[in-house]
């Protein structure tokens, strides 16, 4: 199995998510992340979906994908190719004594504080998975109290924008 | 109507309800089959005045769906049904998923409770648009009366472009009530649907080239040679390269059963030379088929020699099952239209494989194993006899319709399909109780065609009170019902894989209840034929009868089996055409 990160341009339209998230129940592909929101159009929105497939699943996936009729387009992001981030909000026990060595770590991983009380500190983290991955393993000793991920947002690297075509003009008429 | 003209009443301010009726004619419908209920009742009240639209109130609404299915089939045009929230739309839940599986256009329209109540558990809400996700081409959920309009257009235009399938269309009660002005015609809003049509010039070239030096190729024609009404050019692609072809379940009738290239229906119950021809083919020329398991057997012993061009409308469908060589993504009538020339190059260029020596062992597994059956011990009426005199006294231009099972092979093995969509079937699904009322959605939509329902005992107990329907209505179907008194096919699998222990298969039919006389309370005629002498009298009897429907009951040996077969799971290569005994190749092969 691999990861493949998947752009996914649906119209904005009520229902796209469940379409989505339903055919990839029932086709048997699991969604490793899945992150959904606007973009610079109005109409569009995008949706970022990590799975776990070989290629020739992944294929079939989004093959299946492009016959909803919301979906405009599909690109698979090359992780060389792209700049993939995800948040992570991490609630970590603190006392006076372990406080100035997280807050060190929040330094190191270029993390911000974002709450703070007398017996924890709430962190906000922006990265690849691997970094994020890489500071939660690092606050563990101290007690995490609560952590909140988001899915991965991925966008290719360069000039080009996946978004531009997407929408043709519509000539046909009943 | 033509396309981009105003419809009548453009411009006009009317309820909700009268645009959709007024969207309903002018993309052109003609038919629907439905029952009103509380939250469609708004559409039935303008329905009421339509001059254009007859509405057939069935008596259940799966039996609305499949009688959709059978007009579209039979017709070539959408077929519509409607129904009212709740338990009205689930019970369409059946005959969509059919249709969803075997490619049929479809719109089914139905009422929703009043946009404020959506979400609270009123009374007779269902998600219809939620549980029809996964079955239909796409669906719609309309609030607002001005969408009205746009989603019927847009809906018929999914429903009939690409690869054709179900859509279901959810209309909010009050937006039927509120006021809105028609317009028409409207603009698709559909962005993101873009079938492709038109074949890849390259992809053409290179499947030419392939058919051009294949020693065995075989065209293996699925049902979307029919739905792309390309049979013309299909027979015309057979012709010029002189392939033997086998036709699908759902592609019986694309290819004339009495052409000599025709080696019949590969599959599950397939003839031994088109199951055979595939498996020994080095090219299969797959034209709107899917590799469905029911033709394939054991995926990874299918045709195990043969490089593979597969054509087909769904991108989707190529590679999915079986790896294509050549893919070629397109309508099948415009990819035959352009193999003809591009394979006819090739011969003229002096590519051309001998195929002698292909034909000679076709025609020997053609002439060694034809198809056939034994008579029963007892002298009790065969099954297969029934069905096979059917086809010879009512002929080819008929429309036969089956339920699913054994009469179903049956029907599909020994009656010869010389025309397209003469054969209604649900294949993918295999829905029992199809056939009743897709025969009356078929003779609905084709008065002047005769139309047979072959049906078994177990699947005419499931729809059959559409019998009232068609009798109601003036539609004089005729239904044979092949009464084994079992669930046949059940019974066949537990006599062959679960030592004849027949847990719950006996049905009893042929005491309770008497098809006959319930013919009769349906206002029907009823017939009754047990034996092999009466067979063609009570044949000619119900072909005598135009005024009403006719349902016969045969009554039949019910140990009688279909072969040959390739049991679940197995490869082709494991093809028995009696219990217990495979071909004796030697015969063949010397």
């Amino acid at each position: 199995m691999s990861k493949h990160t998947l752009s996914v341009l649906v119209e904005n339209k009520p229902g796209v998510l469940a379409r989505i998230a339903a055919l990839f129940s029932r086709r048997g592909f699991n969604i490793d992340s899945l992150a959904v929101g606007p973009t610079e159009h109005p109409s569009v929105s995008r949706m970022t979906v990590v799975v776990d497939v070989e290629d020739s699943p992944l294929e079939q996936v989004t093959k299946q994908l492009n016959k909803l009729i919301n979906v405009l387009k599909i690109v698979e992001l090359d992780p060389g190719q792209s700049v993939q981030r995800e948040l992570v909000l991490v609630k970590v026990r603190t006392d006076n004594e372990t406080r100035p060595h997280v807050l060190q770590t929040v330094e190191l991983f270029r993390a911000k504080v974002v709450d703070v009380a007398t017996d924890a500190v709430t962190i906000e983290a922006t990265g690849s998975s691997d970094k994020l991955s890489a500071l939660l393993k690092v606050l563990e000793p101290y007690g995490i109290r609560e952590l909140v991920q988001s899915g991965v947002v991925a966008v290719g690297r360069g000039a080009r924008s996946i978004t531009d075509r997407a929408l043709r003009p519509v000539d046909r008429v009943a | 109507m033509p396309q981009g003209q105003p419809a009548r009443d453009n411009g006009t301010t009317m309820s909700g309800a009268a645009s959709l009726i007024r969207s309903l004619e002018a993309v052109g419908v003609d038919t629907v089959f439905g029952i009103p209920g509380g939250a469609i009742l708004p559409a039935y009240d303008p329905m009421f005045d339509s001059q254009q639209i007859r509405h057939i109130l069935v008596r259940h609404e799966q039996g609305a769906g499949h009688a959709a299915e059978g007009y579209a089939l039979a017709t070539g045009k959408p077929g519509v049904c409607m129904a009212t929230s709740g338990p009205g739309a689930t019970n369409l839940v059946t005959p969509i998923a059919d249709a969803h599986m075997d490619s049929v256009p479809m719109v089914a329209v139905t009422g929703q409770v009043a946009s404020a109540a959506i979400g609270t558990d009123a009374f007779q809400e269902a998600d219809i648009r939620g549980i029809s996700m996964p079955i239909t081409k796409h669906n719609y959920l309309v609030t607002d009366p001005a969408e009205i309009p746009r989603t019927i257009a847009e809906a018929f235009h999914i429903a009939t472009t690409g690869r054709p399938g179900p859509v279901l269309v959810d209309v909010a009660k009050d937006a039927m009530q509120a006021m809105t002005t028609f317009r028409w015609p409207v603009e698709l809003d559909l962005p993101g649907y873009r079938p492709v049509t038109r074949p890849h010039a390259k992809q053409v070239r290179e499947a030419a080239r392939l058919m051009a030096s294949a020693k065995r190729p075989v065209l293996y024609v699925g049902g979307g040679v029919l739905r792309a009404r390309a049979w013309a050019e299909l027979r015309r692609l057979a012709e010029v390269t002189g392939f033997p072809v086998v036709t699908t379940l759902t592609a019986r009738g694309a290819f004339p059963d009495s052409h000599q290239q025709h080696l019949g229906m590969p599959g599950m119950h397939g003839g031994v030379a088109a199951v055979t021809a595939l498996q020994k083919a080095d090219l299969l020329i797959a034209l709107g088929a899917r590799f469905d398991d029911r033709v394939t057997g054991k995926l990874s012993s299918f045709a195990p020699n043969a490089a593979v061009i597969h054509a087909d409308i769904d991108p989707a469908e190529i590679s999915k099952n079986r790896v294509a060589d050549v893919p070629i993504v397109g309508d099948c009538k415009e990819v035959i239209a352009e193999l003809i020339p591009a394979i006819e190059a090739e011969f003229a260029a002096g590519t051309r494989a001998d195929l002698t020596g292909w034909w000679r062992q076709l025609d020997q597994w053609r002439d060694n194993f034809p198809l056939g059956y034994t008579p029963a011990e007892n002298g009790e009426l065969m099954p297969q006899y029934v069905i096979e005199r059917l086809g010879k006294l009512i002929g080819p231009d008929a429309i036969y319709v089956a339920g699913v099972g054994q009469h179903q092979m049956w029907a599909s093995q020994f009656i010869s399909y010389e025309n397209p969509n003469t054969w209604l079937n649900s294949g993918g699904a295999g829905t029992m109780g199809y056939a009743v009322p897709a025969a009356m959605g078929a003779k609905a939509g084709r008065p002047e065609a005769t139309v047979w329902a072959i049906d078994g005992d177990g699947c005419f107990q499931m729809t059959n009170q559409e019998l009232a329907t068609c009798a109601i209505e003036g539609i004089p179907i005729k239904v044979a019902v092949i009464n084994n008194e079992s669930l046949g096919m059940v019974r066949q699998w537990q006599t062959l894989f679960y030592e004849g222990r027949y847990s719950n298969t006996d049905l009893g039919s042929r005491r309770i209840p008497d098809f006959a006389k319930l013919a009769e309370a349906y206002g029907c005629v009823g017939l009754r034929c047990d034996t092999a002498e009466e067979v063609d009298a009570t044949i000619e009897k119900a072909m005598a009868v135009d005024d009403r429907p006719v349902v016969v009951d045969f009554g039949v040996h019910r140990d009688a089996m279909v072969w040959p077969m390739v049991a679940a799971g197995t490869s082709n290569d494991e093809i028995q055409i009696a219990r217990g005994m495979a071909p004796e190749w030697d015969r063949s092969d010397d």
